[in-house]
């Protein structure tokens, strides 16, 4: 037999074009893959570099005449006694002893604002510490003001007219004089892992957020993962195929992308309005979050149980357990780690939600540490949210700081799940 | 903190009936000629679930309805004293009453009536928790000895625990059904409310919205126009923009992946995107309102442009951001499945691998894609965090981007912050919207849901 098809014809310039489009297109993808990575990088050096700085304080050190009269008229010495007294006045001394000759209500209150408001009870906690210190002069190191943090963070830049700093020329003056003395000194900043919110950014903690979460999302998971686990045991080992299970199956996956702040408004019209439980109060939220979670727990918990090989059903009920045993004695426990892996996920997404908890009232301004699970709180995005709002350039680091815990949180809580999964599904 | 004491006493019972009732099987499975029905922790079980169950039903209905009972006899005590009293002043009372009972803030400075009532209050409130406890308590008590009496080798104890389990899996199965029919009960109910205080049409397509309702009748801008047209034009707006950013970088990202990615940069660009994808949405609000918007305004400046600082361009942008990975996902998804029969008699054609992506594979799989980009859509329209933080709340019609607009979900968030009486036109009005972003993105996702699915039908 003859060949008879003509030799292929190739013509070069449009295969060149056509090997450029092909080089174009492959480079288009990469470009797009490439965009995320750098979006991701810019946004965590974003927050990093404005969150860093929120792990120290910057503290001035005064020497503080810690006069036994004032502190304790009495001589008692007693503790209750020490941490009662009043020492906004003492320190308030020390600054003006500091810097001799300023007269004028004006200046002195400027002076008094080199400190933070609630730097006297950096006095008192030293005090308190060291109770032999009373009679004596001793050098305390207080915490400043936010400005003057955020000055020597370098967030208020020195060259620019007065009009338009917030550390004005003469606070500058006595901020450098004290900086000359060794004066300023800057320390881990302890105090915003163990503060609640506070109006003042220097005395801002995550705490109070940090135990919100945590009630909160106990509450979440007491609810979503024995429902969630219960329903998809239902649904996937029990339950007839029928109209009414398919319309469960419908319902299950719309709920799981109807919008979150869908469920604040139920939790406002359902749990708050009607039911009258308390606002703002942990359990609430816990409730609302379970409902929003509940899906993503139930969907991963079905393709956990469907993933376990009929075979191993089989093999149970040929020796005599019943459909319950079988399940819960050998399904149940092969499917855990797929169960586990899609909970935590489900948690990470419950603690990273914000818009139904607004709904329900959790963004209150709540300064105490919540103490139970009906207390009113705040949640760690709640607190980003709080923060973010706030006007003063020093909450601007403490959200950036509270975005890293938070992701530190949520990084994790994935690697358990990466972990779990890895270590402990099998593949059949 | 009593209720949890309650709580745990009853815990406790239900651990003492499992052990009880399986130390009584021990006991009879020791000299009974009979086997027994059940292994033997079934019995055990079977006494727990009748000393725990009901008394813990009992304590939670006691707990939903006893503060109703409690405040409705306040009332009626108020409504001995003073006949007169409009149903306002005494729910203001009620509150009163509670707070000074538990401690909290008060309208007015307790007079002695009111300290009465409160002690009344407490009174009951103590006397009632004592009743729910020694209610509870005995009934499980008295469940306990008839259960353990009733243990005998002939009981189906496995049977009746099963048939417990099953009823439960069943009632857990049906709060997926609860919550949709809450959700969309409690919406329509207060968006009824709404359409009796402002008209339908006045709601959907009035082109003014300003939901400011005065206090008192006198004063200056009245009753507040809320006409949601802006709204919807600004949450389009801001959806369009995220969808031009999401689009074609998603699905580019998809097709790269799939088909041009090697081991080694899957492995490093996969985690990428699923960290992208979570992140939490105020951490995107946080980066769009600090970082973008900024950057953007003062570009703007840099070109001679006005930018506002909550410019619709910033919000959706990040949007975007946050959506690429979904997109990205779902249609490698769908990529993946055409099959690969598909690709390679394009190959065997001639066609290199770009004319085989655009020209066999992408038009294969275009139903999938549509359904991911609607499920992405509708995953934007309802996102609130970025908008609220980085989205204006003025209400403007402009479709230009780099003027603020407002969006649907972040009217629901201003109009429900803070303390508001709950049947004001304005706290109403965001149960409207909420039904309105309810109905829409439930469209959307039925749509998607379905188109999806048929699609994957066609290949498996």
């Amino acid at each position: 037999m003859t060949d008879n098809t003509p030799p292929l014809k190739i013509n070069p310039t449009l295969l060149k074009r056509r090997n450029a489009a092909e080089k174009r297109f492959r480079f288009y993808g990469l470009a797009a893959v490439m965009t995320a990575v750098l979006v991701l990088c810019l946004l965590l050096t974003s927050i990093i570099s404005k969150g860093y700085t929120a792990f120290q304080q910057t503290y001035i050190l005064v020497d503080i005449r810690l006069d036994a009269e004032s502190i304790d008229p009495k001589g008692t010495k007693r503790v209750e006694d020490l941490a009662a007294a009043s020492y906004k006045g003492l320190l308030r001394n020390a600054l003006r002893e500091q810097f001799p000759g300023i007269e004028g209500r004006k200046a002195k209150r400027s002076l008094y604002g080199l400190v933070g408001s609630a730097a006297d009870f950096d006095v008192r906690d030293a005090v308190l510490d060291n109770p032999k210190l009373v009679g004596t002069t001793a050098t305390i190191a207080v915490k400043s003001s936010d400005d003057v943090d955020s000055f020597y963070k370098g967030y208020i830049p020195r060259d620019v007219p007065e009009s338009n700093r917030k550390i004005k020329d003469r606070e500058l003056a006595w901020l450098d004089t004290l900086a000359a003395d060794d004066r300023i000194v800057k320390k881990f900043n302890v105090d915003f892992f163990t503060n609640g919110d506070s109006r003042e950014p220097e005395e801002a903690g995550i705490l109070g957020a940090v135990v919100g979460s945590l009630y909160t999302l106990a509450i979440t998971l007491a609810l979503c993962f024995p429902i969630g686990v219960l329903t998809a045991i239902y649904l996937e080992e029990f339950a007839p195929t029928n109209k009414w299970t398919d319309l469960i199956e419908v319902n299950i996956n719309n709920l799981a992308a109807v919008p979150s702040i869908v469920f604040g408004l139920l939790g406002l019209a359902i749990f708050l309005n009607f039911m009258g439980l308390p606002r703002s109060a942990p359990i609430v939220g816990g409730m609302v979050l379970a409902l929003m979670t509940l899906p993503t727990i139930i969907i991963a918990s079905r393709a956990a149980l469907k993933a376990v090989p009929p075979s191993i059903r089989e093999a149970a009920l040929g020796i005599g357990a019943s459909r319950m045993q079988t399940v819960f004695h050998h399904v149940l426990p092969l499917a855990m780690p797929g169960i586990l892996t899609g909970t935590i996920l489900g948690m990470a997404q419950a603690l990273g939600e914000t818009a139904p908890l607004l709904m329900i009232g959790m963004v209150a301004f709540i300064a105490d540490i919540p103490g139970s699970m009906s207390d009113a709180a705040t949640v760690l995005p709640v607190q980003i949210y709080l923060w973010a709002d706030s006007p003063e350039r020093g909450f601007v680091e403490k959200t950036s700081a509270a975005i890293m815990i938070l992701l530190a949180f949520l990084v994790v809580m994935n690697a358990i799940a990466v972990i779990l999964r890895k270590r402990f599904e099998r593949r059949w | 903190m009593e209720q949890l004491a309650l709580f745990f006493a009853l815990l406790f019972l239900t651990v003492l009936g499992f052990i009880l009732g399986k130390g009584r099987a021990v006991a009879l499975s020791g000299h009974s000629d009979q086997p027994l029905h059940s292994r033997l922790p079934y019995y055990g079980l079977y006494t727990a679930l009748w000393c725990g169950l009901p008394s813990l039903l009992i304590m939670a209905g006691w707990m939903i309805f006893e503060p109703q009972i409690a405040e409705m006899l306040v009332a009626s005590q108020l409504r001995d004293s003073d006949a007169s009293i409009t149903p306002d002043q005494l729910t203001l009372y009620i509150n009163d009453v509670v707070n000074l009972a538990s401690g909290g803030i008060l309208s007015r400075e307790p007079d002695a009536a009111l300290l009465s009532a409160a002690d009344n209050y407490s009174l009951f409130r103590q006397i009632s928790y004592f009743a729910m406890a020694v209610v509870a308590i005995a009934f499980s008590l008295l469940a306990l000895f008839t259960s353990l009496k009733k243990i005998n080798p002939a009981l189906r104890a496995r049977n009746q625990v099963e048939k417990v389990v099953s009823i439960i899996m069943m009632i857990s199965s049906l709060i997926a059904i609860l919550t949709t029919v809450g959700i969309v009960f409690s919406l329509i109910f207060e968006t009824l409310r709404f359409f009796d205080k402002v008209p339908f049409f006045d709601f959907l397509f009035g082109t003014h919205w300003s939901p400011q309702t005065a206090l008192r009748s006198d004063q200056v801008g009245g009753s507040g126009s809320f006409g949601a047209i802006p709204l919807f034009a600004g949450t389009m707006l801001i959806t369009f923009i995220c969808m031009v950013v999401a689009i074609p970088v998603g699905l580019l990202s998809a097709i790269y992946m799939s088909e041009y990615a090697g081991k080694k940069f899957r492995a490093f660009a996969k985690p990428v995107l699923e960290v992208l994808a979570g992140i939490p949405t105020v951490v995107y609000g946080f980066f769009a309102a600090l970082t973008v918007a900024p950057f953007f305004r003062e570009s703007g400046t840099l070109l001679g442009l006005s930018v506002s600082s909550e410019s619709a361009l910033a919000a959706g942008m990040v949007m975007g951001i946050m959506i690429i990975p979904f997109i990205s996902s779902l249609s490698d998804d769908v990529m993946n499945s055409v099959p690969q029969s598909l690709r390679d008699a394009s190959y065997a054609m001639g066609a290199t691998k770009s004319e085989t992506i655009t020209k066999v594979i992408i038009p294969a799989a275009l139903p999938g894609i549509v359904g991911a980009v609607l499920l992405a859509m509708s995953r934007a329209i309802g996102e609130t965090m970025i908008v609220v933080m980085a989205a204006g709340l003025a209400a403007n019609l402009t479709a230009n981007p780099l003027e603020a607009v407002t969006t649907v979900t972040v009217q629901i968030v201003t109009l429900l912050v803070g303390d508001q009486e709950f049947d004001s036109a304005k706290t109403l009005a965001a149960f409207a919207l909420g039904l309105l972003l309810f109905v829409v993105t439930l469209v959307m996702n039925v749509v998607a849901l379905k188109v999806v699915r048929k699609y994957r039908e066609k290949y498996d």
